[in-house]
């Protein structure tokens, strides 16, 4: 939900080889690729695994957990976001990274530590779109 | 001429194609080719594409190039491709090439996929995050890199100041005053953990290279500098989905196939520059590259070793951090390796028979790497 005096965050505009995706995160699912030949996860979506080029594949509802690979902290005005706000790169439970931000949390080096557990949640940025957002694994709500 | 097509499809539908995303058209058209050439993406190493980045069919498709075309120059882009494909199968530099098209001419699904359109893979998962350009971007990985390999926040600072001290010699260089790790580190926090200082500038500007056959190089007035070795490579148009945060795929394809066919050795390299949008680049740059260990680079500018004197001198002109960046200052790299090579440039190393130039293209999503020397090969 867009943050008083700030527009809401930019809707991404689905594709065909994207739609499930974002048909899951509205339904707070967060579905990913694997490929049945040789079990690679994949993400972004796409109608091949990038790993093999077979298009044997299925899509799964993923764990939602995840854990902090890297950041940085933003310290420049963006009309969607307080600042300073961090940009996060997570790696799923089963294997992708995903950019996000990090929710429920400090925006602070200190409270941001590497590797630390997350969970999955959502934001509705419009009618048609849920963005996946990660919070500190067991935080409330 | 010694090349053949040895596979070619269209994409399974013609006409009306409103399920197929752009990217999806060029991919389905790979696909066909790859089955009727009985190959798989795992046996092509070199990919040209227009009206699409050949950064996004690299991710899309999975492959690891050697050699890439964006030529894009209208509909006669392909025939160029074949072209180019002839002569970059000719040198060498890739054995198997694969060159696509897709367009959603009618249907308009997914247009403007091959670069910051709203149908972007970068667009769906990395604009709403709030990204605002190379600032917040190109370091994402940083603090991954300094928990992996223990790398301090004042090793980092030191690659900006060993920088400002060539820039201090180099009179066309926009900031010349000399800093020290603790003037940088009290600079604006601009993305943590980037300060302003370990930022490039941004700046107006241009530069041209002139290239003949090295035939006829000796009879022009300035002193020849032979190009020995290149190297390129892209990976993925999300710095998100790099294979690593920590090291550039590009970087190591272009600077072994670039070393490679120069025959050289590190010992034979005697001056770097390495693209420096920011601080930690030439610290990803020098490890992939192989001058030093994975986590060494970061103590290697902290004792000095590329400032003036040092073993290894990187970035003589001043680099994007201090000298100039105009936005694509791999222009500027090349020049500063032109300017060591004749012996002309304004902080001069000794007797340099060698220098190595290291490029980048968007976030670590393009690479490429040419060896310049002053012996004809």
């Amino acid at each position: 939900m867009s943050k008083e005096g700030l527009r809401p965050r930019y809707a991404p505009t689905p594709t065909p080889e994207t739609a499930h995706f974002w048909e899951g995160t509205k339904q707070r699912k967060l579905l990913l690729q694997r490929c049945m030949d040789n079990g690679n996860v994949y993400f972004p979506p796409r109608a091949r695994d990038p790993a093999s080029g077979s298009a044997n594949i299925e899509i799964f509802e993923a764990s939602g957990k995840a854990k902090l690979i890297s950041y940085t902290i933003n310290h420049r005005q963006h009309p969607s976001f307080e600042t300073p706000y961090a940009i996060a790169i997570v790696q799923l439970e089963e294997g992708p990274m995903m950019m996000t931000n990090i929710v429920e949390c400090e925006q602070t080096p200190d409270a941001l530590v590497l590797d630390m557990p997350l969970e999955v949640t959502y934001e509705d940025v419009s009618d048609t779109i849920t963005v996946p957002l990660f919070k500190p694994a067991g935080a409330s709500s | 001429m010694t090349v053949a097509v040895v596979g070619a499809s269209e994409t399974t539908d013609l006409g009306r194609i409103p399920d197929l995303s752009q990217t999806q058209l060029h991919a389905d058209a790979a696909f066909n080719a790859l089955a009727d050439a009985g190959l798989t993406v795992k046996d092509i190493d070199g990919i040209a594409t227009a009206g699409a980045s050949p950064v996004d069919l690299t991710h899309y498709l999975g492959l690891e190039p050697r050699w890439i075309d964006g030529t894009s120059v209208g509909g006669c882009s392909f025939l160029i491709h074949v072209r180019h494909a002839v002569a970059a199968l000719e040198a060498g530099f890739c054995e198997t090439v694969l060159i696509t098209h897709g367009e959603s001419g009618r249907s308009g699904v997914g247009r403007g996929g091959g670069g910051g359109g709203a149908a972007s893979f970068a667009s769906q998962f990395e604009v709403p995050y709030g990204p605002m350009g190379p600032t917040t971007l190109f370091g994402i990985g940083v603090l991954r890199y300094m928990k992996q390999y223990g790398m301090t926040h004042e090793q980092l600072a030191s690659v900006a100041v060993a920088q400002r001290e060539w820039a201090g010699m180099n009179p066309r260089a926009m900031y010349r005053d000399p800093i020290t790790v603790d003037d940088v580190l009290a600079s604006r926090v601009i993305a943590y953990p980037f300060h302003l200082l370990e930022c490039c500038l941004v700046t107006d500007g241009g530069g041209a290279l002139i290239l003949t056959k090295a035939e006829r190089a000796k009879d022009f007035p300035q002193p020849p500098v032979y190009v020995l070795g290149t190297g390129e490579s892209v990976e993925s148009p999300m710095i998100s989905q790099m294979k690593d945060l920590t090291s550039s795929r590009n970087f190591r394809i272009a600077g072994r196939d670039a070393m490679h066919a120069a025959g050289i050795s590190h010992d034979d390299v005697d001056h770097v520059m390495i693209y420096d949008a920011f601080a930690h680049l030439p610290i990803y740059g020098l490890e992939d590259l192989g001058f030093v260990g994975r986590g060494e680079a970061g103590p290697f500018f902290e004792e000095g070793h590329t400032r003036p004197g040092g073993k290894l001198p990187v970035n003589t002109n001043g680099g994007g951090l201090s000298y100039t960046h105009t936005g694509m200052y791999g222009m500027f790299a090349l020049q500063e390796s032109v300017r060591q090579v004749r012996g002309q440039a304004p902080a001069q190393v000794d007797n340099v028979n060698v220098s190595l130039c290291l490029g980048v293209g968007g976030m670590f999503a393009a690479g490429a790497c040419i060896v310049f020397g002053k012996e004809m090969p």
